[in-house]
């Protein structure tokens, strides 16, 4: 174990954060912070239209702008034309759907990028957007999934033959028999709307060609792996491309991914041989990064009458958008994967149907694909519950994977992978979280009248997230000159706290001081390699990677010491900035004369399965029946993180990705109207929380069940506080108006008619 | 466009320059005075990143012309710690109760919620909340940037 060989006791502490003090005082680097005034800068003219021919493209007038020095199309583009590829779970037939950076011939979504103007300000290629003329020749838009797999009507990639994406099917035992045999079935259908990430700063880069080399800085998430595909897309050798990730304004699966702008950006920096700069603004970051979270279900349930779950059956639309991206199939097959939850399913089938429609594409956004799975099945089961005259909470402890079946293998797959809970005990997360939450006293408080119009309600959610996706990472460790301990990640930041979580694994482990090390991460010039940050990996497999290189920088700084000072290694250990003798600390050699003689340790952790941390929400709430508005009175997480690193960041984790989650659930909507026109492409349309909507978060970590997968014991804690957001405040809404939820969001005026809705009934 | 000669004072310096009068007050101070610690994170005055101070009130940056500036005292977030790097309180607080993620809305809350110390240790939590309102935080959920107010308006009595 890590914890035995290091002298202070780090990991589990709360300690504050090294990121903090460049963030607070403005001298923090975000990507549009670099001050080149060589540089260019970039603007993307995108289609107006969400479905279009284009029959006309004229550069001319903007060429001739004195302030423009190049304007790029689709014809300015190496032949054949190359499309962005898939880095995660492709399935046949879908790289025939994949993105060209620029339209060509026809444009699919509004926002698809049509040209690139480079001028000498960001102001002056903005306004010579208006002087590129366009005649598009506008064609029915497919925005629906049921609509686009009508047969009647066009494919919108002929080369593909078909709307559909892709299908995932899984089934295991007798689903037929069950629901036959079964006393009760429940069936809906439940729909969650197309929201996504979001980050408050938005997409920007960097592009500098010079001395054979292209540099792109601005990169984030999976550096490494988009250093590869800009090289391959641009034919340069991996080792003529550097990428660089500065300070990262928030992340949450939507921000890192390969865009097309980054192919543009550093295509228009070779070309010009100069420096490049691109930053989008609001309205584009809403119109081009990737969209999320657009399913619709039509699921049903088999149970006994005494509550015993017999099967569960699922067939659902996901909602992809003009192009497949580099998710591939992950979130649908995340959903499919993971819709059973934490309970015991003799039988479970579901399909699922990627779509292909003229919306921007889809991706991943926190919890991608369990966010939805949760609201589904969380939402059926409140619904049975009520069919039964159950306690919620009860009919769900009926059907709980007991702890004694745990390892459990689930029957389902991620990414062709089994899904097996590899530890964990849901039977006892639940009362705690249900004590957490004060559930009795607060079904007490539901029962008190509210007052006139008014409706109280609880509502509980329990989930299993995964973590860890991508099965290895990389780390070096090694002494700086200082005699401070540098740790090389191939993990990424994108705000969440790496260089802190790392640093207190590497302090630890290594046995210094948590203030002497400093995590170095994001530029593939310095880290060799790494998979990155994302599906909540970056501490565990990141700090399983760092525990394991500087345990062995450890021993070899100790059996270098042991060579010069002539004394057995058993008998050396390292404190504070020196080695030096058990027992007796005089005896010693300082770090720094160790800096060289002993080399970097590398250590390259590989995992081959994923872990699931679990957990429940719970909500307590009053809604208005007359204004639809709701006081969410109490949110409670609990979640079983295995080990939390630091437990203030877990907690942190937890409390903003609830934020997000009640966003989702009450608020946020990439809505489009019948034309196919985003209309909540600015913040105010697209509504996220304020601290006004948001309430206090009651949050209890626990680490009742580490996992045996890594050597921390830690399982990921970054997607839980989102998972089961939309899930509680459904059923919470629907136990206080009596009528069941099926659309999210809980808009005011959903929450009205929900409320008419029972009043007529 | 004609160019115009501006003279603008950001935290007690004076930034002489020509710029086009459409200039964004954002832009300026990015890009022109250099201070990159104002973010822009929506360019339409609801996140309210860009906030600094005009005289000492709170204002968008990216909703006011550069050219409206002159005249005008300006600072913002790089002013508030003391030149020996000691935090101000506000700053300091934000370290220890984990106010924030990312760091990218953080200026703006800053220099949005700094004016208000001196009336918020009367403040009970919702109305820290309602402080908080004009600005967008995506990684937080606000919980321990209110704790964080909290324990700034204590230690400033």
């Amino acid at each position: 174990m890590v914890t035995e060989v290091g002298v202070e006791r780090v990991i589990g502490l709360p300690l504050r954060r090294k990121e903090d003090l460049r963030l607070l005082t403005g001298s923090s680097c975000f990507v549009d912070d670099l001050d080149r005034r060589d540089a260019l800068h970039a603007a993307v003219l995108r289609s107006p239209h969400a479905h279009a021919r284009i029959a006309a493209l004229d550069t001319a007038r903007a060429l001739a702008d004195e302030h423009v020095v190049d304007v790029i199309t689709s014809a300015e583009l190496p032949q054949p034309v190359p499309r962005i590829p898939m880095r995660m779970y492709s399935i046949d037939g879908m790289e025939r759907l994949l993105q060209p950076p620029l339209a060509a011939g026809t444009v699919r979504y509004s926002g698809e990028p049509v040209a690139v103007v480079v001028a000498e300000s960001r102001y002056a290629a903005e306004d010579a957007l208006e002087r590129i003329a366009v005649t598009y020749e506008q064609l029915d838009p497919l925005l629906a999934p049921e609509e686009a797999l009508d047969p009647r009507n066009p494919v919108l990639h002929p080369d593909a033959g078909s709307n559909l994406a892709a299908e995932i099917q899984v089934r295991f035992g007798d689903v037929e028999a069950a629901f036959a045999k079964a006393e009760v079935v429940v069936a809906e259908r439940l729909q969650c709307q197309r929201h996504g990430a979001v980050p408050l700063e938005p997409r920007g880069l960097l592009a500098e060609a010079k001395d054979g080399r292209l540099t792109v800085w601005g990169a984030a998430k999976v550096v490494h792996t988009n250093k590869r595909i800009l090289a391959t897309l641009l034919d340069l050798s991996e080792k003529q491309v550097r990428l660089v990730e500065l300070d990262v304004g928030g992340g949450f699966g939507g921000r890192g991914e390969f865009y097309p702008e980054d192919f543009l950006v550093p295509f228009c920096a070779l070309r010009q041989q100069r420096p490049v700069a691109w930053t989008e603004d609001r309205e584009e970051n809403l119109r081009a990064l990737n969209h999320s979270r657009e399913q619709v279900h039509d699921v049903e349930v088999a149970l006994r009458a005494d509550g015993t779950l017999l099967a569960l059956r699922d067939r659902f639309f996901m909602n992809t958008g003009a192009y497949v991206r580099t998710h591939g199939a992950v979130v649908p097959n995340m959903t499919v994967a993971l819709l059973p939850g934490p309970y015991r399913w003799p039988a479970y089938e579901c399909t699922a149907q990627q779509v292909v429609t003229n919306k921007t594409p889809a991706g991943t956004y926190r919890a991608p694909g369990r966010y939805e799975a949760n609201f589904v099945r969380e939402r059926i089961l409140d619904i049975a519950a009520r069919r039964l005259d159950r306690d919620p909470a009860d009919l769900r402890r009926q059907n709980l994977i007991p702890t004694d079946e745990i390892p459990y293998e689930t029957g389902t797959h991620t990414d062709r992978h089994p899904v097996v809970f590899d530890s964990g005990d849901f039977p006892l997360l639940l009362d705690k979280g249900l004590d957490s939450f004060e559930y009795d006293e607060m079904l007490r408080w539901r029962a008190r009248d509210p007052g006139r119009g008014r409706r109280r309600g609880v509502g509980l959610a329990y989930f299993v997230e995964k973590s860890g996706i991508a099965r290895w990472e990389y780390a070096r460790v090694g002494v700086a000159a200082d005699g401070g301990a540098v740790a090389y990640v191939g993990s990424a930041s994108v705000g969440q706290g790496v260089e802190t979580v790392l640093a207190q694994v590497c302090a630890e482990t290594l046995g210094v001081p948590f203030d002497a090390v400093r995590v170095s991460h994001g530029d593939t010039d310095v880290v060799p390699e790494g998979m990155g940050a994302f599906g909540s990996r970056a501490s565990m497999l990141g700090g399983s990677a760092v525990a394991q290189a500087a345990a062995a920088l450890r021993k070899r700084l100790i059996d270098v010491a042991a060579e010069r000072l002539e004394a057995s290694p058993a008998d050396l250990t390292i404190e504070g900035d020196r080695v030096v003798a058990r027992g007796s600390p005089a005896v010693g050699i300082p770090l720094t004369e160790l800096a060289g003689a002993a080399p970097d340790a590398e250590a390259r952790f590989e995992c081959p399965d994923m872990s699931f941390p679990y957990g429940l929400h719970c909500v307590a709430l009053e809604a208005d029946v007359e204004t639809g508005a709701l006081d969410i009175h109490r949110y409670a997480v609990a979640y079983d993180v295995g080990r939390a690193l630091n437990p203030q960041l877990v907690d942190g984790q937890i409390v903003g990705g609830v934020a997000q989650g009640v966003g989702g659930a009450l608020l946020e909507e990439l809505a489009y109207d019948a034309s196919g026109q985003l209309v909540t492409g600015s913040f105010m349309d697209y509504l996220m929380p304020t601290a006004g909507e948001m309430p206090a978060v009651r949050v209890l970590i626990t680490e009742d069940a580490p996992t045996p997968l890594n050597p921390l014991g830690a399982k990921g804690a970054g997607e839980g506080g989102t998972a089961a957001a939309g899930a509680v405040i459904a059923n919470a809404v629907s136990d206080a108006l009596g009528a069941e939820a099926h659309v999210l969001p809980l808009t005011p005026e959903r929450v009205v008619d929900l409320a008419d809705e029972r009043r007529a009934a | 466009m004609t160019n115009r000669k501006v003279a603008i004072e950001i935290n007690g310096e004076t930034y002489e320059r020509e710029i086009e009068p459409r200039l964004l007050l954002s832009d300026f101070i990015r890009h022109e005075a250099g201070l990159t610690g104002t973010h822009v994170g929506c360019e339409h005055g609801v996140c309210g990143a860009c906030t600094v101070q005009m005289d000492g009130e709170p204002v968008r940056s990216c909703l006011t012309l550069a050219v409206q500036a002159e005249g005008h005292r300006l600072t913002t977030v790089e002013s508030l710690a003391q030149e020996d790097g000691t935090l101000h309180p506000l700053q300091q607080a934000f370290h220890e109760t984990h106010g924030l993620q990312c760091g990218f809305c953080t200026p703006g809350f800053l220099m949005s919620l700094e004016p208000l110390l001196a009336e918020a240790r009367d403040f009970d939590e919702r109305k820290i909340r309602e402080a908080l309102a004009g600005n967008l935080c995506r990684c937080t959920g606000y919980q321990n940037i209110v704790a964080a107010v909290q324990l700034a308006a204590e230690r400033m009595q």
